[in-house]
């Protein structure tokens, strides 16, 4: 650190006669953009005269310019300390970029490469009798099983995770909350493989070793699920105002009813909202299916008998086998994607929409 | 949600005080000991269903153990019949998966750990408020896709794009056992270990945030009003606070990665081997990988032995996925993360 030096004692001090200083001298607002495009415009100078131009090249040789030459300039005319501040602020913006790619990178091939297969046929159609390098055939059958195998999760997960949920804000005191506080937490780590693998050592000790059924899909999904169902609801109940148990209370309305009539309603749209979100998080859930309900070719409404098929299954199968497989697992992942995006988005404006108002 | 609209059978069971006729005062008795069962029912039901996540928990445990039982039991022989079975007990089957399930993801650990900190950071303390919001969800985003598009993202793009940096790499760093000898297609841990960094990201990022954005005001001003830079205040007042926010998010993240399936599954190349090259294909495997490979073909004694994998991958991740809680339960303030 080094003191501000006045620089003019001969005349009276003003505020802006400070920050003539050395230690105050400052890059103006405007370098940060000029830096980036000059250091764009060398990256891509030296990489057309090199011969190697691309856009990944472009991109890595500008940032690499741009925290050289702004941290050298901000060294020389700010001071060391400004120029830590800079390269942090950079590496931090950096940061948040660099994880754009991905997503971006993601979502633009699930697009192109899915939208040309994806089509009403495609939706409408199952994969009975596509053999070979067909390009027909379609995943009906996939998006029938997938519907069926995540209701039936949440029809087990929601009561469960509603009542546990109810149970911690409500009624639990003591240890026994507490460890059930921190064992949901800990659910929320288990590995989905492993959620498989427990549906399927249920279900073939009690039906055979040969059982297969939606069912057992279900219940590992379910397993996944309640924990994410009584965070969310755990959360809403947590911020219905207490005044309005105690009005309850006041006039004589009993606990349960209380809860039911009052609480619940006044947490409704938020309860549903956190079950759609956790329901969005099993959809695209792969490694448990593969291992229980398996995949077949046509349609199966029953979810106690046989295996079914499901979209993300599906998309892991095609693209195993390889060849026209492949775009057809993309048009599946733009499917689960679009599905996934649908529950997100209904979910926010139910929570937009319905939220109480007045309580904030 | 049914039961916010079906009305309770018996309204309200409320006593109401002063009503003198026998009739309905005996009416009355009855609603409030009809009013009692039924608190109690609700109260006993609501107590049932988290005791169940306990007997749950216990289950899946218990259930593991009795499947997996007959192969921990099963003489070297008898394993040995298995086609793709190396090494006489289970332990020795999955000592190189337990090494490459822990190679990948602490790979990604500390490929996503440093990335989050700074989107955290950046969302916390340096995008314009207005945006925070917005470019959160974004990040959120990437928690929201199907594991199996990771996978196909991974296995028909990403290596394609890494090719020429592994090429690079490998020739120019090449000296480093770590990156010897590349080859095409980028089918190794490392291209697997991006694609599982990628995955952790959101978790990581969405716990780290909320601990920088519960930072003491306080601080944060006094850090500025000595005269500190930006980032001098994140460093004498952020970091501090949010350190053991941050290794708690990084085990949650760890916890993730260790059980993740598909995205291996789809892009590594699987060997059994304890080897830290992490360019070459057919070097290592994760357990979960493992498992979903050879599970659907598998039965009998085989479906046993993977099973008994998974058990091993059940302890492991629950010890990591207790110890980060255990660290946020420490730090009540953190409640509010995750």
């Amino acid at each position: 650190m080094t003191a501000p030096a006045p620089t003019a004692p001969t005349t009276a001090p003003v505020p802006s006669g400070l920050l003539t200083g050395d230690a105050y001298r400052r890059l103006p607002a405007w370098s940060t953009w000029a830096f980036a495009g000059g250091a764009f415009a060398v990256a891509l100078l030296v990489l057309i005269v090199a011969g190697a131009a691309s856009p990944a090249g472009v991109t890595v040789l500008t940032a690499v310019l741009f925290v050289l030459a702004s941290s050298i300039t901000s060294r020389v005319v700010e001071g060391p300390r400004r120029a830590a501040d800079r390269l942090a602020t950079t590496l931090v913006t950096g940061a948040f970029l660099v994880a754009l790619v991905p997503l971006v990178s993601l979502v633009l091939l699930v697009v192109t490469r899915g939208s040309d297969t994806f089509g009403w046929t495609f939706l409408t159609t199952d994969m009975v009798g596509v053999f070979g390098d067909m390009t027909e055939g379609g995943i009906w059958h996939a998006i029938i099983g997938t519907l069926l195998v995540t209701l039936a999760a949440a029809v087990i997960s929601v009561p469960i995770g509603l009542l546990t949920a109810i149970y911690l804000v409500e009624y639990g005191r003591g240890p026994l909350a507490r460890g059930i506080t921190f064992l949901v937490d800990v659910m929320t780590g288990i590995p989905s493989i492993v959620a498989g693998l427990f549906a399927f050592a249920l279900f073939t000790l009690v039906m055979g070793p040969a059982y297969r059924a939606g069912i057992m899909g279900a219940v590992a999904l379910s397993l996944l699920m309640t924990p994410v169902v009584i965070r969310s609801v755990e959360e809403m109940l947590r911020l219905v105002p207490h005044e309005l148990r105690e009005a309850a209370y006041a006039l004589g309305v009993p606990k349960w009813l209380t809860i039911v009539k009052v609480v619940l309603r006044t947490a409704a749209a938020g309860i549903v909202t956190g079950v759609m979100l956790a329901v969005a998080r099993v959809i695209g859930e792969t490694a448990p299916l593969l291992l229980t309900v398996g995949l077949i070719t046509q349609v199966n409404t029953d979810l106690f008998e046989g295996r079914m098929a499901t979209l993300p299954v599906f998309a892991y199968r095609q693209y195993e086998q390889g060849g026209t497989g492949i775009d057809r697992a993309w048009a599946a992942a733009l499917t689960l994607i679009l599905l996934v995006m649908l529950l997100n988005l209904v979910a926010r404006l139910i929570s937009r929409w319905f939220a109480p108002k007045g309580a904030r | 949600m049914a039961l916010t609209t079906t009305p309770p059978p018996h309204g309200g069971a409320a006593p109401r005080p002063s009503d003198a006729s026998g009739a309905s005062s005996q009416a009355d008795a009855r609603a409030v000991s009809t009013g009692r069962v039924a608190g109690r029912v609700f109260a006993g039901l609501s107590t049932g269903a988290g005791i169940l996540i306990l007997v749950t928990l216990t289950a899946v445990a218990v259930f593991l153990v009795v499947r997996a039982w007959p192969a921990l039991t099963a003489t070297s022989e008898e394993l040995g019949a298995i086609s793709w079975f190396d090494g006489g007990s289970v332990a020795q089957y999955v000592g190189p998966l337990i090494f490459g399930t822990l190679l990948a993801s602490l790979l990604a650990l500390a490929l996503a750990v440093p990335v989050s900190i700074g989107i955290a950071l950046f969302i916390s303390h340096y995008a314009p408020r207005r945006l925070a919001q917005g470019l959160g969800y974004v990040v959120d985003l990437l928690a929201a896709i199907p594991s199996v598009v990771y996978g196909l993202w991974g296995a028909l793009w990403l290596i394609g794009q890494l090719d020429p940096v592994f090429e690079w790499v490998s020739s120019n760093l090449g000296f480093i056992p770590l990156f010897a000898d590349y080859q095409a297609p980028a089918k190794n841990i490392m291209s697997a270990s991006i694609v599982l960094a990628v995955m952790i990201l959101p978790i990581i990022t969405a716990v780290s945030r909320e601990v920088f954005l519960q930072t003491p005001r306080l601080h944060e001003e006094a850090s500025l009003a000595l005269g500190a830079t930006r980032w001098e205040m994140v460093r004498q007042a952020v970091l501090p606070f949010g350190r053991s926010g941050v290794i708690s998010a990084s085990m949650l993240g760890l916890g993730r990665a260790l059980g993740e399936t598909m995205a291996v599954l789809m892009v590594i190349s699987p060997g059994f081997l304890y080897s830290f090259h992490l360019l070459q294909p057919g070097q290592n495997q994760t357990i979960a990988a493992n498992i979903a490979s050879k599970f659907p073909e598998a039965s009998g004694l085989s479906v046993s032995a993977l099973i008994a994998t998974g058990l091993a991958l059940f302890v492991i991740t629950f010890a990591v996925n207790f110890a980060a809680r255990w660290i946020i339960a420490r730090r009540a303030e953190f409640s509010g993360a995750n």
